[in-house]
């Protein structure tokens, strides 16, 4: 069964006690600050995590041995109210760098009165991650999913 | 499509099935091994997994004498918690930071 758009999408939502502008900024310029660290694909334990600021622009993690592993890229840049950006990081806990596989990540800035915003995030498109071959050939063998959920676990385990 | 519901998402709200749920993630165990993990009984450790199971987020498999859990590798409700546990962590980090930084430059005390 490879039905399209049988996934539902994640959705999450958080209100901040900024204004939108400044909701928009400290998500995108300082991504890196508020990222869970132990989140990151790469070897390397990560240093920064960076959003390109542009559409096209790229979604990365740099290592602390200045390695560098791609997110994803960015597909719209409307601050302050919309970001839309790809997730391609498929079930090896890898870059899928074929934009058939790739996910895709909205989040929405609304101003709620003058100092405080609703961000609303949708992770959407998920057939597409569990469609890609990388993906299907770790479930085949036996990796797959768990093998990322395994690296988030530890990680998760090892941060606490 | 319902195959897919929000149920599993729901399941991962209780402490316990949470921890079982992560464990398993780092490794296929079986029900003793579990209950060594974690201040539950074994009996406990079992009826929340067949909770789990029945929600469709993990499969237990016979290998010899004993009986191994995982994590369902079709998992995709398995892998649709574990992003959202990631997003409802990376955005409760969002709002520290943003809510921590000075709103406007000129506001700043420099």
């Amino acid at each position: 069964m490879s039905s399209a758009a049988t996934i539902p999408p994640l959705t999450a939502t958080v209100t901040v006690a900024v204004p939108v502008e400044h909701a928009f900024r400290v998500f995108t310029d300082s991504f890196g600050s508020w990222w869970p660290s132990e989140y990151h694909i790469g070897q390397a334990d990560m240093a920064a995590a960076v959003l390109e600021p542009r559409a096209g622009g790229r979604w990365y993690e740099q290592g602390v041995d200045g390695s560098e592993c791609d997110w994803g890229r960015v597909l719209a840049w409307e601050p302050p109210r919309r970001l839309l950006v790809t997730w391609q990081i498929n079930g090896r806990w890898q870059y899928d760098p074929d934009p058939a596989h790739a996910s895709e990540i909205e989040v929405c800035f609304t101003a709620d009165g003058p100092g405080q915003t609703v961000v609303e995030l949708e992770h959407r498109l998920l057939d597409r991650l569990v469609d890609g071959q990388a993906l299907r050939d770790g479930i085949t063998g036996g990796g797959g999913w768990s093998s990322l959920l395994e690296l988030f676990a530890k990680a998760a385990v090892d941060q606490g | 499509m319902d195959t897919y519901e929000d149920a599993g998402l729901g399941l991962l709200g209780d402490p316990t099935r949470r921890a079982i749920f992560e464990l398993l993630a780092r490794r296929p165990s079986s029900v003793g091994e579990l209950a060594r993990q974690l201040p539950i009984s074994r009996p406990a450790v079992s009826q929340h997994l067949r909770v789990l199971r029945d929600g469709g987020l993990v499969v237990s498999r016979a290998e010899g004498t004993r009986r191994v859990y995982r994590l369902n590798p079709d998992g995709v409700t398995a892998l649709r918690a574990y992003l959202d546990r990631i997003w409802d962590q990376a955005l409760t980090a969002f709002q520290k930071a943003a809510e921590a930084t000075p709103v406007d430059p000129e506001q700043e005390d420099r």
